[in-house]
């Protein structure tokens, strides 16, 4: 977080000031629906190494961000782009490979523990999951738990009701807070001061957002004065949250952005194929990432007719005629 | 009339919605099966997704559960918070109906959808439980769809991710579960339910064509076949809003 000031600036600056070598990331999203795609290019670009990753189910991002081997650690509850890949493919292979180490949980319990983490509070709890592997298999052992101050002893704690049997409930699944160093999310519109304004589904991202220590937003559309202010009731994230924006018209490419543009069907699956072969994707890690020093590059590669395909209708706030086949 | 297996599946999940139900969706052939008892035998039913939309209009078939195609005409547009706690709280969870899949199904209809192999370094990773472990904690009944096959039908787990009835008769109530439990699954072969008593898997169902003894030759477990009736193959009425209204561009069929 940070109080005053402009906070406009380069992701190329923003990644550099706030996402370290070692550091514990969330991103915004979820599957194939606006992930800070720029974002993640710009880490990919920077090398940045041994991140410590959490993801509900954050998909694209998630694999781009494994498969170019900026994650170590990797606590998750889904690695999946929906049809394009019922498995991330990349996310797969590390996980089979012992490239990375994981931990699982699930959707309600990572969305959970950020708000907790948001909340200041060491724990939540719920009625998810008892019974389970998700309670029972650690990905993580106690050993390196107690090694690593930044992750708790426990995984998850069954602990019986204390209030009784108040609310019919005897048991319950206490999950750990999460306060990541940096959490990175795309939105539609956000002004100077990180004022955030989210169309359509926000998935965990406010959430994730105040949980972090910092913030860096991109947005399709930068707003240099006040008059998010005119309509407040529509704005999610106040400003005091953020530590960093940055304007990136498609920035959530090939993801989703409600209103804005659809998802890439054409990448997406050019993607899932590349990612099958490990010379193909790191073909395409140097050609679609690097050879692009910004995503303005990455875009004119795609070219104005791909994206003129993906552009949403005013109506449906997607593209209604977009072939997906 | 012609038809395929992933239609009659489809048509069979359907069957089993009702009005005033509230299905819970993912991605895939879940998301058709809630989309056709829409269009054809429970117009009433209230479709509902992980990621905080409820009611979507979706006039045209979403490819994942955060898809852009389900915000639209929703009656609201939330997050993955929102979702959660209406399954959770058992005032709305009770009238939820989860459809789920995975990669492994036990005879107590307990679900894998995490590693085939050890945990660590295993031969196959999936996705992981995403929501399902949650849905099928909190909700009244699950359908479960599965592909009919030895490999997948196991008589052990490599990863309990999503609860069926645990270790059987009284494990459910004993962990304090609140949902109800798996209700039926659905196979490219047939459908079976769970007992009462034992509350183990049996064979309710099969498709023309199909006999009980194929559908055990694909398991790796015995179930009871003495209830099992043949399913009524899929109307004319039945395949043409399938196919003309739920997905015309084939997307999942």
């Amino acid at each position: 977080m940070k109080i005053n000031g402009n906070k406009i600036m380069s992701i190329e600056d923003a990644v550099k000031t706030y996402v370290k070598d070692g550091c514990h990331l969330s991103i915004g999203g979820f599957t194939i629906n606006r992930n800070p795609m720029a974002a993640v290019y710009e880490i990919i670009r920077q090398k940045i190494r041994d991140v410590h990753l959490y993801a509900h189910s954050n998909g694209q991002g998630v694999d781009e961000l494994v498969g170019a081997g900026v994650v170590k650690n990797l606590e998750i509850a889904y690695g999946g782009s929906g049809k394009f890949a019922s498995t991330c493919i990349r996310f797969r292979k590390a996980v089979e490979e012992k490239k990375i180490n994981v931990e699982d949980y699930s959707n309600y319990q990572m969305t959970l523990r950020f708000l907790a983490g948001s909340m200041g509070v060491p724990f939540l709890p719920t009625r998810s999951g008892m019974g389970t592997d998700i309670v029972n298999i650690w990905g993580f052992s106690p050993e390196a738990r107690k090694q690593n101050t930044r992750i708790p002893n426990d995984k998850l704690i069954e602990i019986e009701n204390p209030f009784g049997e108040w609310g019919d409930t005897k048991k319950l699944i206490l999950v750990p807070a999460i306060n990541p160093d940096v959490t990175i999310i795309h939105v539609q519109q956000a002004d100077y001061r990180g004022n955030c304004r989210i169309d359509g589904l926000t998935f965990a991202d406010v959430e994730q957002a105040k949980a972090a220590k910092n913030l860096i937003v991109t947005c399709e559309e930068l707003i240099d004065d006040d008059s998010l202010k005119n309509q407040p009731d529509r704005n999610q994230i106040p400003f005091i949250h953020a530590d960093a924006v940055i304007h990136i018209p498609y920035g959530a490419f090939p993801t989703a952005c409600f209103r804005c543009y659809d998802y890439d069907p054409v990448f997406l699956k050019e993607y899932a194929r590349l990612a099958k072969d490990d010379t193909q994707y790191h073909s395409y890690i140097e050609d679609t990432i690097f050879k692009n020093p910004t995503h303005r590059d990455l875009l004119d590669s795609i070219g104005r007719k791909r994206l003129e395909m993906i552009s949403a209708d005013e109506n449906h706030g997607y593209a209604k005629n977009l072939d997906r086949r | 009339m012609d038809y395929t297996p992933k239609e009659m599946m489809t048509i069979a999940a359907a069957r089993e919605i009702r009005n005033d139900d509230i299905v819970f969706c993912g991605t895939g052939i879940s998301m058709l099966a809630a989309m056709a008892a829409k269009n054809i035998n429970a117009p009433q039913s209230v479709i509902f997704f992980e990621t905080g939309a409820i009611d979507s209009k979706l006039e045209d078939l979403p490819l994942a559960v955060a898809d852009p195609r389900i915000m639209y005409q929703s009656s609201s547009n939330a997050g993955l918070l929102e979702a959660f706690a209406t399954m959770q709280n058992q005032i709305t969870g009770r009238h939820v109906v989860g459809i789920l899949g995975a990669a492994q199904i036990d005879i107590f209809g307990n679900l894998n959808s995490t590693v085939i192999g050890d945990y660590e370094g295993p031969d196959v990773r999936f996705s992981g439980s995403g929501g399902a472990c949650d849905v099928a904690s909190f909700v009244a009944r699950s359908i479960i769809f599965m592909t009919q096959e030895k490999r997948k039908f196991k008589k052990k787990l490599d990863y309990l991710t999503t609860p069926g009835y645990l270790e059987g008769p009284g494990a459910r109530e004993k962990a304090d579960l609140p949902g109800g439990g798996p209700d039926k699954v659905i196979t490219n072969m047939g459908m079976m339910g769970f007992d009462d008593q034992t509350r183990q898997m049996y064979l309710k169902g099969y498709y023309p064509g199909i006999t009980p003894d194929k559908i055990l030759q694909n398991m790796e477990f015995e179930i009871d076949i003495t209830r099992a009736q043949e399913i009524h193959p899929p109307s004319a009425n039945e395949l043409s809003l399938l196919r003309e209204k739920c997905d015309p561009q084939r997307l999942i069929l």
